[in-house]
């Protein structure tokens, strides 16, 4: 048995508590937005925070949560599904692509604004440099993370 | 140049009879005995009573021909017969549409087209088989559009490649579909309202009769219009009239890839069903077959419900993915003897140089010709020579490949990422020994394709499954079987010579290589003016089965090409922007965009020390791109700092969605070049997750600029691949011009190691 809080609320799972946070938030609690990538955390798709720290769930075993928070991107808006400013950036400067990888991208780029308001660019490299994007949608991720701290405008709709 | 192949000889012939403005004219067409064909686009008749169940299901809605639905609640909903893999298609075919409606672009919504022969893309197919047909003379239009909807159809064409989407199905389908929707709505309401079609204007999904005050939302009318004659050429908008088409509008998609609900085929959760999880284990060296299989360990696994020896594969079922891979890790599998003699990569080079060592100077098989290449390159002045090396490379899409499957009493229904969803049912029925009719394809969006998911090997598998446990359930690769045991972008090995005259100037050229799969065109420099010219073809044994990847041909031929050409450049001490403008006199398009690269990137311009710029242009899927790329090499090894693109297209339909696409491909095309190989051990992929096979990364991706021309009066170009070609070469010719080292091999980054 391994009791924590997902996205704000209390649970115990009964589960192997070797199985991987990321594989107990999909099949077992039904959130699909964390996403399985690699399996060796070397793509940061799966990208969780675990007490507000950013942490690759796909080789993070479950007892590890073991009485701490767990966020996952359905965790992130606000009560009423108000969007983070992440999130409107990502929006306005049309980030995604296939998306597959996003909500990993999301959670990394969420942890480092919160711990640094006004990120450089070494900054964002080294807090995104372990999420891969085979889109390719990184010069987008980097714009909209100095839009979501305020460094840049964002993109009008008619550009 | 001219590519003297029967085909593309009609299709000059075609196109100076044709006027480039086809109109989208789809129809019915008679064909020889008689036999009446339809034309998909916008069928005659009454099209929508068989499809309106499968489409329409919400309450009030009516679809008004097989493209377009409207609800009572006036949300016009554009039904796409593309996938969404992240090229934006869905949002951009929807703009299209509800442009030529006049429809309210915040009350439009998209929806995926089932996996039925009635949303075939006809003209995709079109542009794979005969290109010249898509440009036809208007009047044998109605024979081809017939003739092509039944190729589709028999070919299970509902596809999704080829940068195609929006130059198909966009310009030929989903506006001609929005133009006369909204024509068969005036028609019902100027014959409710007792006055003239013509006096009714239509804006914002409403429509409007001036002169009498009356108006009213599409939706009040939906139900009439779908019972008004259809007409199969309506007037289409021209650029000027555009109100969506041609405007960065947001893409429809993106909302719910922000938050974590955007559902991909692994995300399937089929409602009612107990899904069970299945991993799987194919052979490490391609063509071999499971001999032996020791699972004991397996079976005590927690969790495993069935272990399966299905011959070509091994598969673990599960009640949890993670479990099934445990499990199927600790199988020991003895794998039948592999009859390919190429063991290692330079078994695999030594078949390829074997192969053109036959060809010699003149042999193999002519992809093109003009003058006499042998001939001039004796009289040259100056000649170069040199071997091109491009290795294997795998797809990688973020998402592994998966499927999920249920089968029960003889019916089958399938959850997947895919491009070809009729041919994946296809695939299914033969496989599982069902009609095509008994299964239905369920396919969300894909997390990444690039080609692979034109492969519908993995979908066959899933249904194997299902049918052998009885168990509903989701089969998921691992990384490592995506990487291993898939299906590839093929090395190839090409040899080229060219002669210059005195001046420096290009008078001889001759390519000689062992792959050619897509487009035909790619290993041609048509746009070049040399005055002789041979590409040749020596085709020789691949060890890996191919797919389709990123641009296909293009990917490596873009490379070659444009690297030679800088060779030659340098050859002649000439600038290499200046040495390619000069050879384009003939080609204005092509001149203006390297222009305008060479005016972004101030080329010629200062930079620091250890810093050059390169520069690569590649006309791929209609679309022409210069690329330019600036690098560092103060430290010995190479580092991207800027890359600035243009790009023709003719028109582009969404500014900043094509400009997303264009960066997307510079990334894919600088990360197989930077790091893209897969080495072969004892016939095995070596490489086998992204620590070994890596991907480029935030840290290591130049700034991108991406500026646009629209030149107009062509057809419009595709957006998915064409910004890849240029990446690799122009990177390289920047190492050349910082460093002197000319790279003929790929990739990049071990030969600085």
């Amino acid at each position: 048995m391994v009791s924590f809080t997902l996205n704000g609320q209390s649970m115990t799972a009964d589960v192997d508590p070797a199985k991987p946070i990321l594989w107990v938030v999909r099949e077992e609690l039904g959130l699909n937005g964390t996403k399985f990538g690699c399996g060796i955390a070397q793509c940061g798709a799966c990208t969780v925070h675990l007490d507000g720290e950013p942490v690759r769930s796909c080789s993070t075993p479950i007892a590890e949560a073991e009485g701490r928070a767990i966020t996952t991107i359905e965790g992130i808006a606000g009560p009423e599904g108000e969007l983070t400013k992440v999130q409107q950036a990502w929006i306005s400067e049309q980030v995604p692509q296939c998306g597959y990888c996003q909500s990993g991208q999301i959670m990394s780029a969420t942890a480092l604004l919160r711990d640094n308001p006004q990120p450089t660019d070494d900054d964002i490299d080294a807090a995104m440099s372990g999420n891969i994007c085979r889109c390719g949608t990184y010069t987008r991720i980097r714009r909209a993370i100095k839009v979501a701290s305020g460094q840049l405008e964002p993109r009008s709709e008619e550009a | 140049m001219n590519d003297l192949s029967p085909q593309n000889e009609k299709a000059q012939e075609r196109r100076a009879l044709s006027k480039w403005s086809r109109r989208g004219f789809i129809g019915a067409g008679v064909i020889a005995g008689g036999g009446l064909l339809i034309g998909i686009g916008v069928r005659p008749g009454n099209p929508v009573g068989a499809l309106g169940p499968k489409v329409a299901g919400g309450a009030g809605e009516e679809l008004i021909n097989s493209w377009v639905k409207i609800g009572a609640d006036n949300v016009v909903t554009a039904i796409v017969p593309h996938c969404e893999m992240g090229q934006g298609a869905h949002s951009v075919l929807a703009q299209m549409l509800a442009d030529e409606l006049d429809a309210a672009w915040d009350q439009v919504k998209v929806m995926q087209a089932p996996a039925d022969g009635s949303y075939v893309v006809n003209d995709t197919a079109r542009m794979f088989v005969a290109p010249f047909t898509l440009n036809a003379a208007d009047w044998i239009e109605p024979t081809w559009d017939g003739l092509f909807t039944q190729i589709a159809r028999l070919a299970d064409a509902m596809i999704t490649g080829g940068s195609s989407s929006i130059r198909t199905t966009g310009q030929f389908q989903m506006r001609i579909a929005g133009a006369a929707a909204r024509q068969m709505l005036k028609g019902a309401a100027a014959e409710a309202w007792g006055v003239p079609a013509s006096e009714i204007v239509t804006r914002d999904s409403t429509l409007l009769h001036e002169p009498s005050g009356k108006s009213a939302p599409y939706s009040e009318f939906a139900a009439a219009a779908a019972e008004q004659p259809m007409d199969h050429t309506p007037k289409l908008k021209t650029a000027s009239e555009y109100r969506l088409m041609g405007k960065s509008k947001a893409r429809t998609d993106i909302p719910a890839k922000i938050n974590g609900t955007a559902e991909f085929g692994i995300d399937a959760v089929p409602e009612g069903l107990d899904l069970s999880y299945a991993a799987v284990v194919r052979p490490p060296v391609p063509g071999t077959k499971v001999e032996t299989m020791d699972a004991a360990r397996a079976m005590d696994m927690p969790g495993v419900l069935q272990i399966l020896n299905m011959g070509s594969f091994v598969a673990v079922v599960a009640d949890s993915y993670w479990q099934a891979q445990q499990a199927v890790n600790t199988i020991q599998i003895g794998w039948s003897a592999s009859e390919s003699s190429i063991k290692t990569m330079d078994d695999q080079f030594a078949a390829f140089a074997n192969a053109l060592d036959e060809a010699g100077e003149t042999g193999g098989k002519e992809a093109a010709a003009k003058g006499n290449a042998q001939d001039a390159l004796g009289k040259a002045v100056n000649r170069i020579d040199a071997e091109y090396k491009a290795p294997y490379l795998a797809h990688a899409p973020m998402e592994p490949l998966n499927c999920t499957a249920h089968y029960k009493d003889g019916k089958c229904d399938i959850w997947t990422s895919t491009q070809v969803p009729l041919m994946a049912r296809s695939a299914v029925a033969e496989t599982i020994g069902l009609s095509p009719g008994d299964i239905t394809i369920h396919h969300p969006y894909l997390g990444g394709a690039f080609g692979r998911r034109l492969g519908a090997d993995y979908v066959s598998m899933a249904a194997r499954l299902a049918k052998a446990t009885g168990y509903p359930i989701k089969m998921i690769w691992s990384r490592e079987e995506d990487t291993q045991k898939a299906l590839y972008r093929c090395a190839d090995l090409c040899r080229m010579r060219a002669g210059l005259d005195d001046a420096g100037k290009l008078i001889a050229y001759d390519s000689v290589f062992t792959q050619r799969h897509d487009p035909a065109e790619a290993s041609v420099p048509a746009m070049y003016e040399i005055p002789n010219t041979t590409v040749r073809v020596a085709e020789a044994e691949l060890h890996l089965p191919f797919q389709a990847w990123r641009s296909v041909d293009h990917s490596q031929q873009g490379w070659f090409i444009e690297s030679f050409i800088d060779e030659a450049a340098h050859a002649a001490g000439k600038d290499p922007m200046e040495y390619r403008l000069a050879m384009l006199e003939g080609s204005p398009r092509h001149v203006a965009v390297l222009k305008k690269v060479a005016e972004i990137s101030d080329w010629g311009g200062k930079t620091a020390e250890g810093t050059a710029k390169g520069v690569a242009i590649v006309e791929s899927f209609g679309t022409i791109v210069a690329e330019v790329i600036e690098v560092d090499m103060s430290s010995g090894k190479p580092k991207m700092t800027n890359c600035w693109a243009v790009c023709d297209a003719g028109y582009v339909m969404n500014p900043d969605g094509f400009r997303n696409q264009i960066e997307g491909g510079i990334v894919f095309g600088l990360t197989a070049a930077m790091y893209g190989e897969l080495e072969l051990v004892d016939g095995a992929i070596k490489q086998s997750n992204f620590h070994d096979y890596k991907m480029l990364r935030m840290n290591e991706t130049p700034a991108i600029e991406v500026a646009l021309i629209n030149s107009g009066d062509v057809p419009v170009g595709g957006a998915g691949e064409p910004g890849l070609p240029p990446a690799a070469p122009a990177l390289t010719n920047a190492i050349f011009a910082a460093s002197g080292k000319r790279l003929r091999e790929l990739p990049i980054a071990k030969q600085f190691a």
